[in-house]
């Protein structure tokens, strides 16, 4: 029998990536943002086995993922709900849908729930600036979206976890 | 599906874009950046390099392996016809940068596509492999002798991968950092080697016009901006959406095509752009007068130009790499600006110091990004100075 | 004899750091282009920078970002001039000349924006100037000054923001006055491949920082201290333990005892206006006396004692592989005198652990024998005993609290002092060194060799070793050989160095080791090569030619120094640094060596004394195993 702890099925997982990536240093954002999909966030240990894998320091690497605003060295909600605030959603009504998404979470713009849920923050322009206000749930995108929507992405994010996988409290 | 408008009179709706790819493929490489040199075509971007002379470069550059970049980070706040052209016309932006490695001979190709249009991947790659299927990509394009295939690279959300360096560090594994120039990318690019970078739009035109000629393209606008341009139009207006319109076209007769004639202001070129009051509605959109990458955010009678200001330097404070002085450390001061005159209490003289501040980090900023970051905050302090002086705190 | 030495220049890194993803247009000396600076034409190599071809024409451009040692960045954006018909202006440092153009360095709009690039970093760097270390020597205050600020156009920070970074003992941080240069960055990346220092996050929030911006103390820091040498302000320095010290010397039941090293004699004179490369060794010694100093000894001294103890370790481990054939003999043997290169290894490669000499470095030796062999002999208490290490090195603080090094029953080496510090101890204690009369070191340990002293240069340990082994085994002096026993093939400044010397006849086995080994003849027509890298980049070149079978994994000795030019150019040195300093302390360093009466470790009658009263069962026997050598631990590179 293997045992194999988490770190050790983490390091097999990344190395299978920098295979398939290339070990060179232009491989380190196509990486990231792999473990970022994969686990909504780039943990302490998978940035120095990346930096390991690719030949840099660890510090490279945490450089990078401070950089870059889709790149998360913390952990994140498994849905982070990224509100444009630039000038064209702003005067579309942003604040609103803004003021009642954090109503409806019961979080903050840069919290996450506790049961880990769910994210909230802004985001800059993401180019829908005719169709404001918008927003970004992962990679999908929600345009004209009116406070009262609000509540139905939500949901719709919610059937991921299932009827009974509910834990914690609902707000 | 993003359903924006899109005017209905669109040249890249009538294009078939192999057409220009095979008329690109039968001519000799000098015989394409002539053709595009003759056509007076400049980067659709915003920066407006003329695209014959730097494929030119990237030609002459001494170099194993050239790149062709297409910089779909489109960023610019107030810009979206880039994301319009890779949903409704990829094959265009392909060709076009098929035509653009069979000019400078470069046989990787790469589209580095923001993250956040991370849902376009999936057409955009259906679109790549259809071309590898049926020999537009691949070993020998339609059946020639020029090696070409396309990847597709994602940003991960920072809005100065746009500017061509900084999208060359992203695209190596860094920070994306501008680079110093001279060297410049069509010689020294990725990894070193010659690339040229364009924007979505250049390489649609640019397959435009190898099918349709050089001669059809400078039919419209002025001098030293000719042809058709896509516009990005939002704010307070009747039809947001994309335009096609000649360069040259008058501030005043975009606002009538949208439906905004009743601005106050409007801001051309995005948070990078420069603000254009009542008064100047006469000039006109072209790289000569008032430059853009296509972004026309539009500001109704009830506008508070101050917000505009502090939303677009709260924008750039953010954006900023971080790297050189005038733009990390100057924008703050901009939108601390700001934010005394929204309060009431930033003294003429101060204001007048900070106007100066806003044209040295113009001049000194290392990159495009740093050099227009101010631009919106000057012009609104120029043409608006009535309105956002002697605010009574609370006022807003 | 037939000797060669051959210099392997191809492979080096250092000095100049280098980013590869950053290009650079290369200099082209065969074409030169016209350029016009404030109205004079001249011409310059292709690739020239702005900045160079203006000083080349005596024009002076104020630079921040910019540093000899280390690549471009042009970030600071201080350097800035106007270029004709260029809308915007340029940096000079990063602006190579490429055609013909005319260049404006001193217009209204060219003064207007360098001011106001000033303005904006005074704006944001906590300006208490009175209480910095780097008051005087600070390059933003001259830059201020220059330009005249006289008021904080806008803003200016008077509290503090966050707390400096106390957790290492080498390197204290305070990110307060960090003006974001990146030279430390550069430095710590580029140039020494250490990889502890980036900038991190973007936009108003970046800073400088580490691996998920952790204290100084929790990363894989090696202690070398070259971030502080580059720092234009005060944001890097040494943790200072100046007060503690003159807590020491006040206190009359405590008997303070200075030891110094080679480096810091000839850079201390920097602090005093005096040109690098002036040795103050004789006026320091008066002038630590006049400080209260109770004896004031020289680390030469067991730089010798470490040449008898490593070569002794060497000539071991060789006869294991070659006659026993013991394949657990670890070479190439690498020294371990500079405990910043100790630290890399155990961060970076510790499969090479087994590699490194176990002798302890000559402050840690001296740490030991003090507080036991000179303790005894003179009647002292070894508790009342405080030890201080005049160094140019940073890591050394970090060395002597390493917890194994206490095989005195307390700490060998209290405090680890830099040359900074010590010009600084010197200045407050009112004391002009440069007209202080000479004066020796004290007994028993007053005598040292030329070997002790080229310690501080490159491949001074090499050819100090070199000089001794092959006296040692060949029977003949070193000067039959090499003239005036200068072996200067392996001195300069190239980043890595490889040497062979075939040993064709031998002698007899001295009496110091002869109950080691019985006879040399094993060493008859082997050809000893040995290697020199300095700079950590070029240690991982080595290391890694090593690993790959190169021709270092041939050698059986390499002498490794963590700090570019070796302990010369050291983290704790004077500010600033530069090639040229660096050539011109090394040249102070032979010189001392060139006018010193005993020239060869072996020969020194000190060192001989202490083997007669005190490590009586010889080189590497038990005594000295347990108060002359260490061991070494395996830290990895993980830090989480």
């Amino acid at each position: 029998m293997v045992l194999l702890t988490e770190r050790d099925r983490l390091r097999q997982s990344l190395a299978e990536l920098a295979e398939r990536y290339g070990k060179q240093r232009s491989s380190l954002l196509p990486i990231l943002q792999e473990i970022q999909r994969q686990h909504y966030h780039i943990s302490d240990y998978a940035m120095q086995v990346v930096a390991d894998l690719l030949g840099i320091h660890p510090v490279e690497v945490f450089a990078v993922v401070s950089f870059y605003s889709f790149l998360d060295f913390k952990p994140k909600g498994r849905f982070i709900i990224r509100v444009c605030r630039t000038m064209c959603c702003h005067m579309q009504g942003k604040d609103r849908v803004a003021r009642q998404l954090e109503t409806d979470l019961g979080i903050g713009f840069g919290e996450t729930t506790p049961d880990g849920r769910f994210t909230l923050e802004w985001a800059n322009c993401i180019g829908m600036c005719d169709l404001g206000p918008a927003l970004l749930v992962n990679d999908r995108v929600y345009t004209q979206v009116t406070p009262n929507e609000v509540h139905h992405i939500i949901e719709e994010c919610r059937k991921v976890f299932g009827v009974h996988a509910t834990q914690g409290q609902e707000v | 599906m993003i359903k924006s408008f899109v005017q209905k009179k669109l040249t890249f709706r009538e294009i078939d874009p192999e057409k220009g790819l095979r008329a690109a493929m039968d001519l000799s490489p000098e015989a394409v950046i002539d053709c595009i040199s003759d056509s007076g075509l400049k980067g659709r971007g915003g920066a407006g390099f003329p695209t014959g002379a730097k494929w030119k470069f990237c030609r002459a550059a001494k170099g194993e392996q050239k790149y062709v970049v297409c910089n779909a980070d489109e960023g610019e706040p107030g810009t979206f016809k880039d994301r319009v052209i890779l949903t409704r016309f990829p094959h265009l932006v392909f060709a076009g940068m098929t035509i653009a490695a069979r000019a400078v001979g470069a046989t990787r190709g790469i589209v580095y596509l923001r993250g956040e249009y991370t849902y376009l991947l999936g057409g955009l790659k259906k679109a790549l492999q259809e071309r590898r299927d049926d020999g537009r990509l691949g070993p020998a394009v339609l059946g020639g002798d020029q090696e070409f295939d396309i990847e597709i690279r994602m940003g991960s959300g920072a809005y100065v991968c746009g500017e061509e360096t900084a999208l060359i560090e992203s695209l190596e594994g860094h920070r994306g950092e501008s680079r110093n120039r001279p060297p410049f990318t069509a010689d020294t690019g990725m990894n070193a080697d010659p690339t040229v970078v364009n924007n979505v739009e250049t390489f649609a035109w640019a397959a435009c016009i190898l099918d349709k000629g050089p001669d059809w393209f400078r039919v419209v606008g002025t001098d030293h901006s000719v042809g058709f341009k896509l516009f990005s139009v939002s704010g307070d207006i009747d039809r947001p959406g994309v335009y096609e319109l000649p360069l040259g076209t008058t501030v005043q007769e975009l606002l009538e095509a949208v439906g905004g004639e009743n601005a106050k202001a409007v801001v051309i070129g995005g948070a990078a752009g420069r603000c254009v009051g009542q008064g100047e509605f006469d000039r006109k959109v072209c790289y000569e007068d008032v430059p853009t990458g296509g972004a026309v955010i539009v500001f109704g009678p009830g506008r508070d130009m101050l917000e505009v200001a502090e939303n677009f330097l709260e924008f750039m404070c953010e954006e900023s790499c971080g790297q050189c002085t005038p733009c990390r450390v100057g924008n703050p001061k901009l939108l601390e600006c700001v934010r005394m005159l929204k309060d009431g209490n930033c003294s003429a003289s101060y204001l007048r110091e900070i106007v100066a501040l806003g044209e040295s980090i113009h001049a000194a900023s290392k990159c495009g990004l740093g050099q227009s970051s101010g631009n919106v905050f000057l012009s609104i302090v120029e043409h608006f100075r009535e309105e956002i002086m002697g605010r009574a705190v609370g006022s807003v | 004899m037939a000797d060669k030495i051959q210099v392997d220049g191809g492979k080096t890194r250092a000095p100049k750091s280098m980013r590869r993803s950053r290009p650079e247009v290369h200099l082209d000396t065969e074409h030169p282009v016209t350029v016009t600076i404030d109205g004079l034409e001249t011409e310059v190599p292709f690739g020239t920078t702005i900045l160079e071809a203006a000083r080349k024409q005596g024009v002076k451009i104020p630079t921040l970002c910019f540093h000899e040692d280390l690549c471009v960045a042009g970030v600071c954006r201080v350097c800035l001039v106007e270029v004709t018909g260029h809308s915007i202006l340029h940096a000079a440092c990063a602006y190579p000349i490429t055609e013909p153009i005319e260049i404006f360095t001193n217009t209204p709009r060219v003064r207007r924006a360098r001011s106001h690039m000033i303005d904006l970093l005074l704006s944001e760097h906590l300006g208490e100037c009175y209480s910095c270390w780097r008051n005087n020597n600070c390059e933003l205050q001259k830059l201020a000054q220059e330009y005249g600020v006289r008021r904080y156009r806008f803003g200016h920070v008077s509290e503090r923001s966050e707390p400096v970074d106390r957790s290492s003992y080498s390197v204290t941080r305070d990110m307060d006055k960090c003006v974001l240069c990146r030279r430390c960055v550069r430095t710590c990346i580029d140039l020494q491949e250490v990889g502890v220092l980036e900038a991190l996050y973007r936009g108003h929030d970046t800073k400088i920082g580490t691996f998920l911006d952790k204290p100084l103390g929790e990363v894989v820091c090696i202690n070398c201290g070259q971030c502080i040498n580059r720092c234009p302000t005060g944001a890097l320095r040494a943790r200072d333990p100046v007060e503690e010290i003159w807590t020491a010397i006040d206190d009359p039941t405590k008997h303070v005892v200075m030891q110094t090293a080679p480096s810091p004699r000839a850079g201390l004179g920097e602090c005093f206006e005096l040109e690098p490369g002036t040795p103050v060794t004789r006026q320091l010694n008066t002038a630590l006396r006049r400080c209260g100093f109770d004896r004031v000894f020289d680390t030469n001294f067991t730089a010798d004692l470490t040449i008898i103890e490593e070569g002794t370790e060497l000539i071991l481990r060789l006869y294991k592989a070659l006659v026993e054939k013991d394949a657990s003999a670890a070479l190439p043997q690498f020294t371990s005198c500079s405990p910043g290169w100790v630290k890399y290894l155990e961060h970076f490669y510790p499969d090479f652990i087994p590699n490194l000499s176990s002798a302890k470095s000559p402050q840690q030796m001296f740490g030991s024998l003090i507080k036991t062999f000179y303790a005894e002999k003179n009647g002292i208490d070894p508790k009342d005993i405080v030890s201080v290490a005049l160094m140019p090195c940073t890591a050394k603080k970090y060395e002597c609290n390493r917890p194994e090094m206490c095989d005195s029953g307390y700490k060998d080496v209290d405090y680890g002092l830099t040359t900074r510090e010590m010009g600084r101890m010197i200045h407050q204690a009112g004391i002009d060194l440069p007209s202080m009369p000479d004066s020796d070191f004290d007994d028993p340990f007053g005598t040292a060799t030329g070997s002790g002293v080229i310690f501080g240069a490159t491949g001074g340990v090499m050819e100090a070793a070199l000089r001794t082994v092959l006296e040692l085994v060949t029977g003949k002096l070193v000067e039959n050989f090499y003239d005036h026993c200068d072996i200067t093939p392996i001195r300069g400044f190239e980043g890595v160095r490889l040497a062979e010397i075939t040993i064709d006849e031998v002698g007899p086995v001295p009496e110091i080791i002869a109950h080691l080994v019985p006879d040399w003849n094993w060493l008859k027509g082997a050809t000893l090569k040995v290697g020199v890298a300095h700079g950590t980049a070029n240690a991982k070149l080595v290391l890694e030619d090593i690993k790959a079978g190169g021709p270092f994994s041939e050698c059986h000795f390499i002498e490794f120094m963590a700090c570019p030019g070796g302990c010369l150019g050291g983290g704790g040195q004077p500010i600033p640094t530069s090639p040229e300093i660096r050539k011109k302390r090394a040249e102070a360093i032979y010189a001392e060596d060139a006018g010193s009466k005993v020239r060869k470790s072996h020969e020194n009658p000190a060192v001989l004394g202490v083997y007669e009263q005190f490590l009586t069962d010889g080189p590497c026997g038990e005594v000295s195993h347990r108060l002359l050598h260490t061991h070494y631990t395996e830290r990895g590179k993980y830090i989480v």
